[in-house]
């Protein structure tokens, strides 16, 4: 949509001066993530090109190689794969039998460097093939049923632990007017250093991402679609410490979008800062090249701290991860940027201070998928009371024309999703979206009213901490708490000993055919250098 | 088949309850509203909300999990019109089956003032997109209004010869509309109407089991539109000429 006359006065070139710190403070990161990887950047690679199964144990074949490889990983782990497939003479699954069953491809003699470039070339053939036609196809069915298309898109989440279960209920919510289902990972695979293999029906609070269920949810939800006439989105976790692997299952299985924040793992799940950034850049590359929305988490730095106090962090927040994004080829139309309604129902004009930063949102990024979340934080067993704010924030979601809403659930404090919970949220929103269809361009603000003022305000606290966190680093921002006033230090967290610096001699051919596909160059040393 | 209530897993038998005790709110009276839910029969009781509604009323809301199940085999229940006819072909059964205009006289009877019910089905106008009987051209359609006492509606279906009247209870409080109906059919057995008239109730607490429970023809309860109404007419009425 293009940007209109803002109605909340916001400056033009305040804007400006927040993605140009944003920049300044992205630079210096990208240099690292440049000359890192990581071991789930390798196990992504290998993915991509066919490593796929699991031994009798359960460990995943993309693991056992960059485990018997670990020793060099600095070089890259394409280069064994595509080695022992020359070599022994195998297709990708035939090897991965082989892998699974126990062989080492770490030490086979070494093939001709032409043949390595030959094998790769046609792997990547096949990879692009299966990418594009999973675009091609998402496309026709979102053109076809183009006319049943509503705004904002419903989003809500299956999270029974067993894929079957979550089918049946993704269905009927799909039926009840869902556009997007996401289903929600079982706690603490985030902290998983593997991606389990296979369908699977155990889980608490949420469902393991694996690569057969996501093909056994696609398959429901292409079965939803042509029922529907509506084209039914799926929605998984790149996030974590196999985030580029899932976002290479995704663009494999046809996903349409992903959760996937570059700093949200540092702060809420601690993971190292280094490994985050590194994995974030290789996963935005694949989700864009997969036309693959992603879904950044601001929303959660409100659950933590003050959604009056701290809505600067948000908007600074979005600005990185915008910047994060375009780095890795992103466009906007595949930036889902975060938010929250969060503020507490007992703070007077809260409901005016959510309506101005959802404004404020949709005016800063006209562009971008905005992906708006619920009431969480201040949902009590008082369904009733809880039902009642979600309308609200149905009625600020359609307001203020957001892209992507995720509806709040009545028993949102209480447990996961029961079908009828969810039913009365699809049913809450559908009412309020069609009943003030025409309100955004209907309604226009006070120029010194409460809620002009607000959004100035957040605008101005945005850039003054910008300039802050670019003069410390990102880095060192992160250290001192700036985002969700969680504290974390550079070296710590989990996944770091999985960080690689590039040796000279590093190839990943995947990433080769990302960047070129892209159009991505690779950058040189920023002036600020190596400061991070 | 068994069943169960359902909430995120098949067989759960998760249900949503919500209630007041008349006593002030605090740690012993969550624990009175749990032992409460439990007393139901519930096998596993949680107070997920306890809010004091005054110094001495208690307002819970409580999830639970039972084991209590139906056997869904055994559950006997007649939909008195499984699949129904459009207006249009409404209006063509009519014309092939009986060559004539059908006559269908309605009214929301006894004390009850509320004619949403019968305006729904019979108005031209109809209700959410569907028009009503009066808008059919093979149907001639009368609607009363309300409060119409039983003697007067059967006079009036007498003097039109009515193939079919429509009776509409609304108000359901003490039982109101189970005398009313009992009294309408006692009236038209005593007045010799009732094998000449299809007979049809319809109302928001009214379904096709309790009209047959009292001796109509059908029942149609919350989501029924005239042609699904128009339809069982049109079949009863040529089931009783024996086509």
């Amino acid at each position: 949509m293009p940007a209109a006359k803002s109605k909340l006065g916001l400056s033009k070139a305040k804007i400006s001066k927040a993605r140009e710190l944003a920049a300044v403070i992205a630079a210096p990161v990208q240099d690292y993530i440049d000359a890192h990887t990581t071991a789930s950047v390798e196990r992504a690679t290998l993915r991509l090109l066919g490593a796929d199964g699991a031994a009798a144990d359960g460990a995943p074949v993309p693991n056992l190689i960059t485990e018997k490889c670990a020793a060099g990983l600095d070089g890259g782990a394409a280069r064994y794969y595509l080695n022992a497939l020359i070599k022994r003479a195998k297709t990708p699954a035939e090897l991965n039998s082989e892998i699974a069953a126990g062989l080492d491809i770490s030490d086979l003699p070494a093939a001709d460097e032409k043949l390595l470039r030959l094998k790769a070339a046609e792997l990547l053939k096949g990879l692009d093939a299966r990418i594009t036609a999973n675009v091609r196809h998402r496309n026709a069915k979102l053109s076809e049923y183009k006319t049943n298309v509503r705004s904002p898109l419903i989003y809500v989440i299956v999270a029974t632990g067993n894929i079957y279960e979550d089918v049946k209920q993704a269905k009927a919510a799909a039926g009840q007017g869902a556009d997007i289902i996401a289903v929600i990972r079982t706690t603490a695979q985030s902290l998983l250093d593997y991606v389990p293999y296979g369908a699977t029906t155990e889980g608490f609070g949420g469902t393991y991402a694996t690569q057969e269920n996501f093909r056994i949810m696609r398959r429901a939800l292409d079965e939803a679609v042509d029922k529907e006439k509506r084209y039914i989105r799926l929605v998984n976790y790149c996030s974590g410490l196999c985030m580029p692997e899932i976002a290479a299952m995704g663009a494999m299985e046809r996903l349409d979008m992903m959760l996937n924040d570059s700093m949200y793992g540092i702060l809420f799940r601690d993971i190292n800062m280094y490994r985050t950034f590194t994995d974030q850049f290789f996963s935005r590359m694949i989700n864009t090249a997969a036309d693959i929305i992603i879904n950044t988490g601001e929303d959660n730095y409100l659950t933590t701290s003050d959604a009056v106090e701290k809505a600067h962090t948000v908007l600074a927040s979005q600005f990185i991860n915008e910047r994060f994004a375009a780095n890795a080829g992103m466009p906007a139309r595949l930036m889902g940027l975060g938010h929250a309604f969060e503020i507490d129902p007992a703070a007077k004009n809260g409901f005016l201070y959510e309506y101005a930063q959802a404004l404020m949102a949709r005016e800063i990024f006209p562009e971008h998928p905005l992906k708006y979340m619920p009431p969480t934080k201040f949902m009590t067993g008082d369904i009733f009371k809880g039902y009642a704010m979600n309308t609200l924030f149905n009625f600020v979601s359609k307001a203020t024309n957001q892209s992507i809403e995720l509806l709040g659930m009545l028993t949102e404090a209480i447990h996961t999703p029961y079908l009828q919970d969810r039913y009365l949220a699809i049913a809450n929103a559908l009412y309020v979206h069609n009943t003030m269809a025409g309100f955004f361009d209907e309604v226009e603000f006070k120029k010194n009213g409460v809620m002009a003022r607000r959004a100035r305000q957040v605008l101005d606290e945005t850039v003054d901490m910008l300039g802050e966190v670019s003069k410390t680093g990102i880095f060192g921002a992160i250290e001192a708490g700036a985002f969700a006033e969680v504290k974390r230090p550079k070296n710590g967290g989990k996944g770091f000993e999985g960080v690689y610096e590039k040796s000279s001699a590093y190839w990943n051919p995947v990433e080769d055919y990302l960047r070129k596909k892209l159009k991505i160059a690779k950058r040189k040393a920023s002036p600020t250098g190596r400061k991070a | 088949m068994f069943i169960r209530p359902y909430g995120d897993t098949l067989d759960d038998g998760a249900v949503q309850l919500s209630f007041t005790l008349p006593v002030p709110c605090g740690g012993r009276a969550k624990e009175a509203a749990r032992l409460f839910v439990l007393k139901l029969g519930f096998k596993k009781a949680d107070i997920v909300h306890a809010e004091p509604l005054s110094e001495e009323f208690s307002f819970f809301v409580a999830f639970a999990r039972t084991e209590v199940g139906i056997d869904y085999g055994q559950v006997e229940y007649a939909e008195a019109v499984d699949k129904h006819m459009s207006m249009d072909e409404v209006n063509d059964y009519i014309r092939r089956t009986f060559k004539r205009k059908i006559v269908v006289v309605g009214a929301c009877t006894g004390t009850d003032a509320h004619t949403v019910g019968i305006d729904a089905i019979m108005n031209m106008k109809g209700y959410n997109h569907h028009f009503g009987l009066e808008r059919y051209p093979m149907i001639e359609a009368f609607n009363l209004g309300s409060q119409v006492p039983n003697e007067k509606f059967l006079d009036y279906a007498r003097e039109v010869k009515a193939d079919a009247v429509l009776v509409s209870q609304i108000v359901t409080q003490k039982d109101v509309h189970v005398q009313n109906l009992t009294g309408l059919i006692e009236l038209a057995e005593a007045e010799k109407l009732r094998d000449k008239l299809v007979m049809v109730v319809g109302g928001p607490r009214v379904d096709n089991k309790l009209a047959q429970e009292l001796g109509y023809d059908a029942g149609f309860g919350p989501g029924t539109y005239a042609e699904h109404v128009a339809t069982f007419i049109v079949r009863k009425m040529a089931e009783r000429m024996g086509k």
